[in-house]
């Protein structure tokens, strides 16, 4: 019994290990804008996560796809409000965490679907840099 | 549990038809294809298509109806599993040669009096939005009784 414990602690501080950039337990906004921004600091020293960034990229028309030009075609235009899919209608649940706690609580998480939705909407993978920006700007949102 | 719970009150609830009353849920739920097919679109019970064509749909979510829908490999093999262990034993009713459930024999039966016009409605938007019109699809549940067809008035 106390064995498997051990081993499984061995396990697990195995796998945290693997996200080299980020504590342990990246579970909250603030973890991920500071393991993201440690990130994004080796290619562009000096690098600081801004909101208003996160706001323009949040807006932006990219259009690469027609139905999805922009993160804002799903989100809505307000991160604080509900959204709607845009092909299949379902309602999407708030992406700020001040109206919805659950967002930004699991870095697995929230690592699939900037891989997805960066794919699919900008094109390509979003960078550490963007992903701080983003991060940081629905952090900030506010319930207003 | 729960949700099981309320499947099975509304099962007791209802009469003996059920069977014919439209696809269930099956009693084992799967918590990560709740979580990832539910994401999205609500998540379709597994008896809609044919195990073989989820197996096709789970060989290429990177490219999910023009969506990227990949997940990492432990959680697609065990969506995997759950799918074709639940999937339809009906045969052809249920099997879709382009992967869409709206393109099987049995949903085109089944929504064949569904006029045009409720399909372009606004609160409709997608065939794939069940939930605008069977509210009960939460539960699992497709029943005649709990159709309400949206109207939305210009």
């Amino acid at each position: 019994m106390f064995r498997s414990i051990v081993m499984t602690l061995a396990l697990a501080a195995g796998f945290a290990a693997g996200f080299a950039t980020f504590p342990a337990h990246a579970e909250t906004p603030r973890d991920m804008i500071a393991g993201y921004t440690q990130e994004a600091v080796r290619n562009q020293p000096g690098f600081a996560a801004s909101a208003e960034r996160g706001r323009t990229f949040f807006a932006r028309k990219w259009n690469v796809t027609d139905k999805m030009p922009s993160c804002a075609a799903c989100h809505g235009e307000r991160p604080n409000a509900e959204g709607s899919h845009v092909i299949t209608a379902k309602p999407i649940k708030p992406l700020a965490p001040a109206a919805n706690p659950e967002r930004f609580s699991s870095l697995a998480k929230v690592e699939k679907w900037f891989r997805r939705n960066c794919t699919e909407v900008v094109g390509r993978e979003c960078s550490a840099a963007e992903k701080a920006d983003f991060v940081q700007f629905l952090a900030t949102a506010g319930g207003a | 549990m729960k949700n099981r719970l309320l499947l099975l009150c509304g099962l007791l609830m209802a009469s003996g038809t059920v069977l014919a009353d439209g696809p269930r849920l099956p009693r084992e739920l799967d918590k990560t294809w709740l979580e990832e097919c539910g994401s999205c679109h609500i998540a379709f019970p597994p008896s809609m298509l044919t195990a073989d064509n989820w197996r096709r749909m789970m060989g290429g979510l990177d490219k999910h109806f023009g969506a990227n829908a990949s997940l990492d490999a432990d959680s697609a093999a065990k969506i995997s599993a759950f799918l074709e262990r639940n999937a339809s034993s009906r045969g052809q009713r249920n099997a879709s040669s382009t992967l869409r459930i709206t393109d099987t024999s049995w949903f085109v039966h089944e929504h064949d009096e569904v006029s045009p016009a409720t399909w372009r409605d606004p609160k409709v938007k997608s065939a794939a939005n069940c939930a605008a019109c069977h509210t009960d699809t939460d539960r699992g549940l497709y029943k005649e009784r709990n159709i309400v067809m949206p109207v939305t008035r210009r």
